[in-house]
């Protein structure tokens, strides 16, 4: 019971994007489709997890004074790992996502909870608090991948909705990632007031 | 011109945050007040510009070599953490005014993307160390200048009306979105100068 309440807490009273607002740059740089969005959330999940577990594991071993650099080894070790597998299983993505793959080792959304939670609380709860978060995060850039792909090329995950003529290309372009996420969470903050 | 060609590129076209996404944190976090956003400027410029050249040392005397090219992130991401702290260190040491200045951004600039982004970039594009310099530099003013014109939009933010719902963050977002826009403008230039340089 106490775990499930850690993960509904990373999806919804956590969630690192819309509560939260954490992990900003892969949040805006990799949304300008709904599939995109879901696979640079689902790597990120992957590292948290496994960092998670792996901090909360080992977090008595390390001194406190070389605390976050050994954080920090740790994840650009599962990052690492991540690269390779993407590489060499899903190429594609692998490309499309570029940079921001590598740069999930200064995801503050990471850090963060190695930091708030793993350091603090056991493995598994780290791993189901892991699982929350990355969820949260996952549905979060889907959702803001599936709005911008809606309004940009009016297609989500691909299928077409409505012509493509009615796209605004925009909403796929720099501008449109900041001003939907603006707007979703200006939405997000009106329905926790109410 | 080539020079030329890379500085403009990076400040205008490819403006590191504004159509690169990276360094959103210190353009969200640290822009309310313009001589805070400067200061952050001024930091990154220094740290970003030092980090691409130590890592570039890093890349092609020690891990191409040894055909390591698989450790770059962990590599980069150590160096850079370490080279922050070095440089908080060495200028308490020799120049405690600048200290005073750019001291509190230091740290946050360690978890600061577009560090390790342009260090990536850098040896990505297969510049020389040269044209990685004045990449890295162009970057860094290009990242000042998107913070610097963003803090004075804030500022002026302060007085005006805004739903409730939209206050704090969601403005802010919305702000910035628009002022990607006005950098959009820039977008074609590039190609243009290439013509006018005679190297396409």
């Amino acid at each position: 019971m106490n775990n499930f309440k850690v993960l509904i807490n990373g999806i919804v009273k956590e969630n690192p994007t819309f509560v939260l607002l954490l992990g900003m740059c892969p949040t805006l740089g990799t949304t300008s489709s709904a599939i995109n969005g879901m696979s640079m959330g689902l790597a990120t999940t992957f590292v948290l997890i496994l960092s998670n577990f792996l901090i909360s594991a080992i977090k008595n071993l390390i001194p406190d004074a070389v605390r976050i650099p050994s954080y920090i080894v740790v994840i650009a070790s599962l990052v690492t790992i991540l690269q390779m597998v993407m590489q060499a299983y899903v190429p594609t993505i692998y490309a499309t996502l570029g940079l921001f793959i590598p740069l999930i080792v200064v995801n503050c959304i990471i850090l963060g909870r190695a930091e708030a939670f793993a350091a603090k609380n056991g493995p598994i709860a780290s791993i189901f608090d892991g699982i929350g978060i990355g969820i949260g995060f996952t549905l979060a850039l889907t959702l803001l991948g599936a709005v911008r792909e809606f309004l940009g090329t009016g297609a989500i995950f691909g299928f077409s909705l409505q012509g493509e003529q009615y796209g605004m290309l925009m909403f796929v372009l720099a501008p449109g990632a900041f001003i939907v996420l603006g707007y979703l969470i200006a939405i997000v903050n009106k329905i926790r007031k109410a | 011109m080539e020079y030329v060609l890379i500085f403009i590129t990076a400040i205008f076209v490819n403006n590191i945050v504004l159509s690169q996404f990276l360094g959103i944190c210190p353009f969200l976090g640290v822009s309310k007040k313009i001589s805070t956003a400067s200061g952050m400027g001024a930091a990154v410029t220094f740290v970003l510009t030092l980090a691409t050249i130590v890592t570039y040392g890093i890349q092609k005397l020690v891990l191409d070599p040894n055909g390591l090219g698989y450790l770059q992130t962990i590599a980069f991401i150590l160096v850079i953490a370490a080279l922050v702290q070095m440089v908080e260190i060495i200028l308490k040491k020799v120049s405690p005014s600048l200290y005073q200045a750019l001291g509190v951004f230091l740290p946050l600039i360690t978890t600061n993307c577009c560090i390790l982004g342009v260090a990536i970039l850098v040896i990505q594009k297969d510049y020389s160390l040269l044209q990685g310099i004045v990449f890295a530099i162009s970057t860094a003013l290009g990242f000042a200048l998107a913070m610097i014109i963003f803090a004075g939009l804030r500022e002026q933010l302060q007085f005006s009306r805004v739903p409730k719902a939209v206050q704090g963050m969601p403005i802010a977002l919305i702000t910035a979105g628009l002022l990607a826009m006005a950098f959009m403008g820039f977008s074609g230039v590039d190609g243009g100068l290439k013509v006018l340089f005679g190297l396409e």
